[in-house]
This record gives structure tokens, sequence and C-alpha cells, in this order.
């Protein structure tokens, strides 16, 4: 390993830290009626969820070596557990990591 | 200081029936692992998720040192991963503000913004009175701080009982909660659009650019959102 690993450590936890402090000093203008602050939320969100679109179509670490039809459908499933369970978010998840460990250790 | 009965309170949503709890935990048992597989001691693992507390950051970190990347490739790319903290930061602590509250407080305050404890505050905050909504929310950002460092400890020691398919599993939790939690907060035209259209931007821009996706599909998605939004209330 040729870096520090207690540098590379705090790079991350600064580069972390600067949008949440670079957010608090926005918010200080920021009125919760105004329309700018109905904009961000729309870009929370969207950055969320294109976040999340990546995680699952083009993952890093362990999820990258599961087939991404098995990805889809352990998604798919738990989707609908969660709509069919009245929007209970314990069985999804739990469901979620169960179902695709056991359909890896089947296919791969 | 901090109003102690209202911390307590925030600190305890991490038992209801939509914490994050469970996602959390399975995200940072398999990062802990991770970081043992890397070379990290337990020290340096803590030490990790107590000062970074966001999960794409701190898989790219440790990819980073698996590669060898320099220092400030590190610091580009986890900047870019978690710039999507700062819309987030925005569009909360607004909510937050008091006058009676010292300003030092949101600096550190902020730390806690996460995916997970700003979900619960998004949907907690009309129910805490505004005086003290940032002591609820430190109460619930150290709760969520707090399952993460146990989690990621007891993934680094836990290591090598983990194989690759409970890693997987591991791995899943995480992205199935945060899509049910989109679904769930698709309430509105502009919500559903915001949500929609960030999965397929973000996913088109990758194309383009695989570093700076996120924030582009983001951007354009969120913006794009609330124009259309606005229009169809008028």
């Amino acid at each position: 390993m040729t870096i520090n690993i207690v540098l590379t450590i705090l790079a991350t936890s600064i580069a972390t830290y600067i949008s949440r402090f670079l957010g608090v000093i926005t918010s200080k203008k920021i009125k919760e009626t105004s329309k700018i602050f109905k904009w961000f939320n729309c870009l929370a969100y969207s950055t969320l969820s294109a976040l999340l679109a990546r995680i699952i179509i083009f993952p890093a670490g362990a999820l990258a070596d599961v087939d991404y039809l098995i990805r889809f459908i352990v998604i798919f499933i738990c989707l609908i557990v969660f709509i069919k369970s009245k929007r209970n978010f314990v069985y999804p998840t739990v469901l979620g990591g169960v179902l695709l460990a056991f359909l890896n250790t089947i296919f791969n | 200081m901090i109003n102690t009965k209202y911390f307590i309170k925030g600190f305890f949503c991490i038992k209801s029936a939509n914490s994050p709890a469970i996602a959390l935990f399975a995200s940072f048992v398999a990062i802990g692992a991770l970081f043992k597989s890397i070379g990290l001691n337990i020290q340096e693992s803590i030490f990790s998720t107590f000062l970074t507390y966001a999960l794409p950051g701190s898989l790219i970190m440790a990819e980073s040192l698996i590669v060898g990347a320099s220092l400030l490739n590190i610091f580009l790319a986890v900047w870019l991963v978690n710039a999507r903290l700062y819309p987030m930061t925005v569009s909360l602590f607004p909510l937050l503000t008091h006058k009676s509250q010292p300003r030092l407080k949101y600096y550190l305050a902020c730390h806690f913004i996460a995916v997970s404890a700003w979900l619960i505050m998004k949907e907690n905050y009309r129910s805490i009175e505004r005086k003290y909504r940032l002591d609820y929310w430190i109460g619930v950002g150290a709760a969520n701080l707090s399952v993460a460092i146990s989690a990621t400890a007891f993934g680094f020691f836990i290591a090598d009982y983990l194989n690759k398919d409970m890693m997987v599993g591991l791995a899943i939790v995480n992205p199935v909660y945060f899509t049910c939690v989109m679904v769930g907060a698709m309430k509105t035209i502009q919500m559903s659009l915001a949500i929609i259209l960030g999965s397929i931007l973000g996913i088109l821009f990758y194309f383009i650019s695989p570093e700076w996706c996120i924030l582009f599909g983001g951007f354009s998605a969120g913006t794009l959102a609330f124009f259309i939004g606005e229009l169809n209330d008028n």
C-alpha cells in the first residue's frame, strides 16, 4: 500500500464534510416556504435517485459480481413485497438480503 | 446546550417501523468486513465510519486504497459522489433553524446528514416544535451514527466468517431499502418526476461520465421535475 491510511481517511472525511458544511451556509438564506427550497428538495431526491440507479445498475464492490438480471429480479420482488405489505420496510429489506445471497449461491 | 427530552425522542426513532436501522447495519457490516480485507485495523475502521459516515464515499475510499490512487484523486472522487449531501442539507436545515440555537451547533449537527437520518427527519419534523427540532435531529443522527459505528466494528470482527454470498446479500439490503423509500416518497407529481427522471438521467449520464453522472443526472432531473411540477400546479 503506497499511501498512508490515516491520511486517506482524513481526505475522505473532509471531502464528505465540505458538502454538508456548504449546505448549512446556504441554508441560512433559504426560507422553507420559498421556491428555491422546493427546487432543492427536488434536487435532493433526484440526486439520491440517480445514485441509487447507479448502485443497482453499475455497482461497485461485492454487487458487481452478481448478474444484473438477478439484481433486478431481487429488487423487483422486494418492491412488490413492500407495496403488498402496506409499505413495511422490514420485510423487503430482510428478504432482499436473504434472496440475493440464496440466488447467488445457486447461479454462481 | 442540547435539550435532553427531544434528543432522546429523536434517538429512539431508530426503533420505529420504517427505521433505516436494518439497512444501515447490513451495509456497514459489509463495510467493516471490506475494511478488514484491505488491511485497515479496527481503530482505523471505526475512525473512518465515525468521520465520514457516508457509504458511497467509504466504498470509493476502499477501492482507491486497493488500486493505490493518489490522495487528490480520492479527495475528488469522494467529493463528487458525496456532493448529493449538499442539496440534502439545503432541503433539510431551513426546517430546523431557530434563533435560539447557537450557530456552531448547526455546523456540528450537519455531520449527521446521511440518507438514513435525513429521511426520518423529513418524515417527522412537523410533529416537533420548531425550537427543539435541531435537538431532535441531533438525537436521530446520533442514533444512526451509533448503529453505523457498531456495525462497522461487528463487520470487522466477523469478516473471516462471511463468505462471498453473504457479502452480496448484505450489499443489496441498502439499495432495496432505498428503492422502497423512493417509491414511498412519490406522493406528488413533482416528487415522482424528480425520482423517476433522476434514475433515468443518472444512468444516461453514466455513459458520458461515470464520475459526474450522479451530479449531472440529479441536477438536470431535479430542475426539470421542479419546473414541470410548478407549471402543473399553476
